[in-house]
Order: C-alpha cells, then sequence, then structure tokens
C-alpha cells in the first residue's frame, strides 16, 4: 500500500524501525499525486526533486524526521511558489525566505513538500474563490471541500498528502476539515508565528495542521508553536507537548453545549451525527452542559467588518512595485496601481477590499469598526463567562455538509453565513479541533460531518484529549 | 449609523481598484446586500464596551536595539516586476 495514506504516526514508527526511508515516503507521495491530483485539483504545484534532496539529508532521530507535510500556498517556503492562489503572485513570485512556522516545522525535521490550493487570499469557504483552478472534494467530485484551506483538507483527506498545514482567518482549517472528513485545528491566537504567512486579517489569522488523526494534529503543533519576534503578536508563553492529553479519559469533562448553536437553519443530517456525538461523549463520562454564548448573533457581522477591513489594509501593500503582478499598460503611477490591481486581484478580493476600504473611509470608521471591536468583546466576554462553568464547549463545524461546485456562487451573504459555528473562535482567539463525527447521505452519496470542540485559551491540550477520546471511541 | 449607499467608484478610487460600468453595478449591488446584513450590529447598544483589537492582547513589544540579520539586497529585489540595477524600476512620479 501506498506511504500516502499513512498518519505520522505509523511513519515515524516505520522509520525508527528502518523499514522505509524518508525517501520512500516522498517517492509514494508524488506517485499519488500524480495518479490523483488531476481529479481533486489539491495541489497547485510541487517540486519533487527539491524534496527528495532534502529526504536523503533529513535527520531521521528528530521527532518529525523526514516526515513530509504539504503547505498551504500562502506561506513562504524559500525557493519554491507562493501564490495564494491569486493572479497577482502567480506569474513571478518566488519566496526568498521561510516562514517562521516553516522554520520551526523544519527544527522538527519534517520537509514542507507541495504548494496546496485555496480560496484567492484565504477568502472564501469553499476553494471556488482560487484563481488557479478547482479542488474536488475528495468524497464526492461534483463537490467543493470546502475552503479557504481546501487544498490542505482534500490532500489528506484524498491520500496524497500526510498532514498539512492550514491557515484559519474564521474557519479555514476548521470547515474544510469536516467537509472532507480529516481532523483540522486552529491553534490559540498568537500560539503559531504568522511571520511569512501572507497576512489576509492579522488580528485573526492563525495557522495549524490539517491530519488524518488526532495524534496526529498533537504530534504536528509540538512543531509550529513558540514566540518568534519577528510577529510581535505571536506569545511568548511556555509551548506544552501538545500530546499530553492523548490517550488519556474524559470522565468528568465538562462539555457545554451553547443554545445559540444548536438552531434551525442547520442540516437535519448534521444535526443528527452532532447529537450521537454528544450521546458518545457523555458514555464517556463527560458531563454535558448546556450553556448560553448570547451575542453569536453578532458574529457573522462583527467578522465580516473587521476582516475585509484588515484585508484591505493588508492588500494594499500588492502595488505592483516590489514583487507581484504589474501592468504592462500604465503609463502614470496611478494607472500603474490601478491597473496592476485591478488585472492581478479576483472577485471574491475585490469585492471584500471594497468593503473593507469603504468601513475605514472618512466617517465610517466609528460606525463600523470600531462597533465591531466592541461587539467582538461581548463575543469574547461570552465564552470567557461560558469557560467558568465548562471545561470545552462543542457544535457543529459547519452548518451543512459540503455544498455543490457553483451552487453558492454570486451569493456572497449566503456563503458567509456558513461560518456561522467557526467565526466566533476566532474573535475570541481561542483553540478549536474539528474531528469527523459520521456522515450524512445526500443524493445517495455519505458526506463527513465536523464535531468543532472549542477550548480554553491556551488549552490545546485538552482540546486534543477530549477529540482523541472521542476519536477512538466513535 | 451611515445609509448603506456606498458611492462605488470613490470607494473603488481608495482602493486603488478600476471597475467597469458593469463591475461596479454589480458590486453596488452586494456591498449593500452585505452592508444591509451587518447594520445587525446597530440593534445592539454598545456605547459604553471596551473594543477589542486582538483576542490575546499584548502591549508594548520591545526588542533589543542591536543588530540583527536581516534579508539582503539581493532577497528583496529577488521578485521585483522591474528593475534597474539595486533599484527597483516604477513609472515616472514628477513631471
Amino acid at each position: 500500500m501506498s506511504l500516502a495514506t499513512s498518519t505520522i504516526a505509523q511513519l515515524r514508527q516505520r522509520l525508527t524501525a528502518g523499514e522505509i526511508t524518508p525517501r520512500d515516503i516522498v517517492q509514494d507521495i508524488a506517485k499519488a499525486i500524480e495518479s490523483r491530483n488531476g481529479e481533486l485539483g489539491a495541489y497547485l504545484s510541487f517540486d519533487t526533486e527539491t524534496a527528495l534532496k532534502e529526504a536523503d539529508a533529513a535527520d531521521k532521530s528528530l521527532p518529525l524526521g523526514g516526515i513530509p507535510i504539504g503547505i498551504k500556498d500562502n506561506m513562504n517556503v524559500t525557493g519554491q511558489p507562493c501564490t495564494c492562489a491569486s493572479k497577482i503572485l502567480a506569474e513571478n513570485y518566488t519566496a526568498p525566505y521561510d516562514a517562521g512556522a516553516i522554520q520551526k516545522l523544519r527544527q522538527g525535521g519534517a520537509l514542507p513538500f507541495g504548494r496546496l490550493n485555496m480560496d484567492e487570499f484565504a477568502m472564501g469557504s469553499s476553494t471556488e474563490n482560487s484563481a488557479l483552478g478547482i479542488t474536488r472534494n475528495p468524497c464526492d467530485a461534483s463537490r467543493v471541500p470546502g475552503g479557504s484551506s481546501g487544498g490542505s483538507a482534500a490532500a489528506v483527506a484524498g491520500d496524497i498528502a500526510i498532514a498539512a498545514l492550514g491557515s484559519d482567518t474564521g474557519g479555514s482549517i476548521r470547515q474544510p476539515a469536516a467537509l472532507c472528513g480529516c481532523v483540522g485545528l486552529k491553534p490559540t491566537y498568537g500560539r503559531v508565528s504568522r511571520f511569512g504567512l501572507v497576512a489576509f486579517a492579522s488580528s485573526l489569522d492563525q495557522i495549524g495542521p490539517i491530519t488524518k488523526t488526532v495524534e496526529d494534529a498533537a504530534l504536528l503543533l509540538n512543531h509550529l508553536c513558540g514566540k518568534d519576534g519577528r510577529d510581535s503578536t505571536s506569545l511568548d508563553v511556555e509551548v506544552p507537548d501538545f500530546t499530553a492529553g492523548i490517550g488519556k479519559d474524559i470522565k468528568g469533562l465538562r462539555v457545554g453545549l451553547p443554545k445559540e448553536y444548536f438552531i434551525d437553519g442547520t442540516h437535519a443530517g448534521v444535526s443528527a451525527a452532532v447529537d450521537a456525538a454528544i450521546k458518545k461523549l457523555e458514555s464517556l463520562g463527560a458531563i454535558i452542559e448546556q450553556i448560553s454564548l448570547p451575542h453569536t448573533e453578532l458574529g457573522v457581522a462583527t467578522y465580516y467588518v473587521l476582516a475585509p477591513a484588515e484585508a484591505s489594509a493588508n492588500l494594499a501593500r500588492f502595488d505592483g512595485v516590489r514583487y507581484g503582478h504589474r501592468s504592462s499598460s500604465a503609463t502614470d503611477l496611478m494607472e500603474h496601481y490601478l491597473k496592476s490591481r485591478s488585472e492581478g486581484f479576483g472577485p471574491e478580493v475585490k469585492r471584500r477590499i471594497l468593503l473593507g476600504t469603504y468601513m475605514l473611509s472618512s466617517g465610517y470608521y466609528d460606525a463600523y469598526y470600531l462597533r465591531a471591536q466592541k461587539a467582538r468583546t461581548l463575543i469574547r466576554n461570552d465564552f470567557t463567562e461560558a469557560f467558568s462553568k465548562v471545561d470545552v464547549i462543542i457544535s457543529p463545524t459547519s452548518p451543512a455538509p459540503a455544498h455543490k461546485l457553483g451552487e453558492l456562487k454570486d451569493n456572497p451573504l449566503a456563503a458567509y453565513l456558513e461560518d456561522v459555528f467557526t467565526i466566533p473562535v476566532n474573535l475570541a482567539g481561542l483553540p478549536g479541533i474539528s474531528v469527523p463525527c459520521g456522515d450524512v447521505e445526500v443524493d445517495g452519496v455519505k458526506l463527513p460531518v465536523g464535531l468543532q470542540i472549542i477550548g480554553k485559551p491556551l488549552d490545546e491540550v485538552t482540546v486534543l484529549r477530549a477529540a482523541h477520546a472521542y476519536e477512538q471511541a466513535r | 449609523m451611515p445609509a448603506a449607499d456606498i458611492d462605488i467608484q470613490k470607494v473603488a478610487k481608495l482602493s486603488r481598484l478600476s471597475l467597469t460600468t458593469e463591475e461596479a453595478a454589480h458590486y453596488e449591488k452586494q456591498l449593500n446586500g452585505v452592508l444591509a446584513y451587518i447594520d445587525t450590529l446597530t440593534a445592539h447598544d454598545l456605547g459604553d464596551v471596551e473594543p477589542t483589537a486582538h483576542a490575546m492582547p499584548v502591549f508594548d513589544v520591545l526588542r533589543v536595539d542591536e543588530e540583527r540579520p536581516g534579508f539582503t539586497q539581493e532577497q528583496c529585489l529577488s521578485n521585483a516586476p522591474k528593475r534597474a540595477g539595486d533599484q527597483f524600476q516604477i513609472p515616472k512620479v514628477i513631471e
């Protein structure tokens, strides 16, 4: 069987036993990509030659020694493209440095291998906003993989990657993991350096692992975190061993069910799968408690002020001067900016830049941005209050299973509402995981459902413990 | 709260984006829809609430003021769409 179907934990064991080499793994993944990426469209590019060189030089004594990890195409890896699935970076950008998270990965012995598709600049929940190609859900090729880290989730679930990195601004790791049937973890804001991650909304963005198992998510997270002086929001806190809770029971764990997250409008099959998961957690000894997060209804509106506002400022750097697309037909400086940006950015990115610019423009700041920051306080306080009573909070990751390609095209608001359960977690900066919790049959095809487990700030260990106990019992 | 009637061409210019008439009409309609939804924020009294800029607040992050390695000139120029020697080349700015 191809090594591409393996988990990190399995490969580590076989590498240590001397049964396989890092070269074998890279070769098997390259073969798997060649046979299945045409259908899935998960990878935008991959450089087998470099990966084989790095595999031969890998230090197998390191915890992730010789393990290839797929990278979402918005993180800089020296010598590789970093397109953000945008035409503005696709033609002529080669990363001149490693992102902070990539440096950590390398210190753990892992090899970054392959560039994974995404919604352009991570703006979207279906990967349909990629300017560079369609990614399909491995469970049903007529459906989206979710997004924005859709390439990462499709590659892992489709067994053409061992594990991958994604980034999560409003659900972009957890939601595609849920829709493809794999595990996705967004760490606490500040855990992982954002240096070298192309910025979307800086107060929300966070890098995290997308993996086949909860244990793999913990193993990978162990080599992503830590203070980085080049990201002033990265936290100077102790990095625990995230595998510490793996295999421990959850007797007496207090699990909160927010009543605002169990609402009409959630797909019946999703509700049924999550209800079954709640019963399973209870049977494992968890104490289930009803809680309230009363400002949940403000989440999506708050997010769609803060994220576009921050994006409009961040994406001002794409000016065609230092890197990225430059229009060949401009005659003066203003035209140079207008044409370079208009030719380079796709429709969703333009939509959000326009929205953000409007909300930050003179006279509107207090009405939108300041107001949203205040609403953010209320949402964060809701969680603080809830976590005085419970250890973790659970919900569906997404209100619906994967939709058909093109189904929500040109209805941005409907697409934005898909993130209703994941967005508040980013606004509050909390860690959250999506773990597979069964499936729902739609049109004769079984589509995966994800269970979201949210933890206290910096308490990824408990989140992973609960997720692992559930995953093993399911 | 302002009326959610966006002057799309003005915003486009501030955004350094040029839109065709059709694009402008299309975006104007969509953005007004999104802004109408965002107006749900006005239903809540947020007057005295402290704003949150970052969920995990860290303040006054300082580093020691000492020499440290940075990007080389070649690294910085390596992706320049157009360069002249060791400089980025851009269209004429001053007449």
